[in-house]
């Protein structure tokens, strides 16, 4: 019974779904309004991500004349899962680092394949040109970002020396945090460069860009399939994050001043995130490429290389 | 149903629709969203997708050709959804009621709750009648 239990209680409550989505909404609020400040305005009041959802859930779904229904509805869906198990296995793991089984750094890098992968299922399903142009960028951008993000990550399972989370934690635990290493720091900058691209922010909301093509993939989903992509959007704001602070910061400590540190590791991520999504112009889809596959992966290899000299 | 009404309330998207119109009211509208007005306040969004708007602004005096299209629009919104007319064209026909081009104001073809007057209505009066129209949910 036990081995229901926890794992549901993990997954839907603690740090799986609730948890998760609490704090996204809330880090989504923290984007908006700091946004906001940055133009000089007010900005919307701290419920408002949680008002968003809650109205999207309570109108009319119009599923469209030409799309496959099955597919065009389980697409929010699918993205959802995996964010969600993203962070459950990252938290769980970063509670529990004895609990690591073999790859589970292979099988979150996957699982946040997953999103995009949904909007990429829900933009192609839905038969509008609009959302078909969005989900080609889409998959163009995926493409771009997934090469360096996978090298910087890696340059830390080489100075590990081990692909378990377990053993990543540990190590930084007795060999200071991995971004005391040069080739951490140049493998940190690229991660997060690319989890800019992964959460599609200015300078690479490219698929979605509001002013040409009209949201791209989101176009004709009305009603709780959109309250659903919301609701992963914010949670991956969360998600992301948190992964990066595990596998390059050290990862989540909760006893006495370190929660506070963890907090504060969090807050300086998003600051990063939503500075540089507010003070940067919108690239075009070849320019996103060319940047993503040449200095940001020339940078990812230069890690890699210093990590396997041994620095 | 406070759970249904209270975030319908909080969060109104607009969709902004041109039938015609001298861009006049229009540019009024985008005043709305600048630092002085700032309608992200109230939650307030200008979206690009007609799909997820909780309420159509209709500008401009329907013209002929634009009739299909703010038909199409209407049922495009997913309900419950508000039409809230923009300017004297929109609420009236003002002066192009005689045109030989001219359907007529908006509520010949489509419901509207909401009638803003003014050519162009000014920011304030959109706020307010946006207002108004979110209590009457």
């Amino acid at each position: 019974m036990e081995k229901v239990i926890y794992p549901l209680f993990y997954f839907l409550i603690f740090p799986g779904f609730l948890f998760t989505g609490i704090v996204g909404l809330l880090a989504s609020w923290v984007d908006r309004k700091v946004t906001a400040r940055v133009q000089w305005r007010v900005g919307p009041p701290w419920y408002q991500p949680l008002a968003d959802i809650l109205k999207l859930l309570g109108k009319e779904t119009i599923v469209p004349a030409g799309p496959r229904a099955t597919f065009f509805l389980l697409a929010p869906v699918l993205g959802l899962v995996g964010v969600t198990l993203v962070s459950t296995v990252v938290w769980v793991l970063n509670l529990n680092p004895g609990s690591s089984f073999v790859g589970d750094l292979v099988v979150v890098l996957y699982l946040l394949a997953l999103p995009p992968l949904a909007v990429i299922i829900g933009g192609a399903a839905s038969k509008n040109p609009l959302g078909a142009l969005g989900a080609a960028r889409e998959m163009k951008l995926v493409l771009g970002y997934e090469l360096p993000f996978l090298i910087a990550v890696f340059t830390v399972v080489v100075k590990v020396g081990s692909i378990l989370f377990g053993d990543i934690l540990n190590f930084q635990e007795f060999n200071g945090i991995m971004l005391r290493h040069p080739s951490g720091i140049l493998a940190f900058v690229v991660a997060i460069v690319c989890s800019q691209a992964k959460l599609t922010l200015i300078p690479f909301d490219i698929p979605e860009a509001e002013q040409e093509i009209m949201s791209g993939p989101y176009v004709e989903y009305s009603g709780a399939p959109l309250a659903i992509f919301k609701l992963t959007r914010a949670m991956m704001l969360f998600a992301l994050p948190v992964f990066l602070i595990t596998v390059f910061w050290g990862g989540l400590h909760f006893s006495g001043w370190n929660l506070l540190w963890t907090i504060l590791k969090y807050v300086a991520l998003l600051v990063v995130i939503v500075v540089v999504r507010n003070t940067n112009p919108r690239l075009r889809i070849d320019q996103a490429i060319r940047f993503l596959w040449g200095p940001v992966t020339a940078v990812a290899i230069l890690g890699m290389i210093l990590a396997v000299v041994g620095l | 149903m406070a759970l249904k009404t209270w975030p319908l309330k909080k969060s109104p998207w607009i969709f902004h629709l041109s039938t015609g119109s001298c861009n006049n009211c229009d540019i009024e509208l985008l005043d709305c969203l600048t630092p002085r007005f700032d309608v992200e306040r109230f939650g307030i969004l200008l979206i690009g997708s007609v799909r997820h708007a909780d309420a159509l602004v209709v500008t401009g005096a329907l013209t002929r050709q634009c009739v299909p299209r703010v038909k199409e629009c209407y049922d495009q919104m997913p309900k419950p959804g508000l039409v809230i007319a923009v300017g004297q064209c929109a609420c009236t026909s003002c002066i192009f009621r005689d045109s030989y081009n001219i359907v007529g104001p908006i509520d010949k073809i489509i419901p509207v709750n909401v009638y803003i007057p003014g050519c162009p209505p000014k920011p304030e009066a959109m706020i307010s009648a946006i207002v108004k129209a979110l209590g009457t949910l």
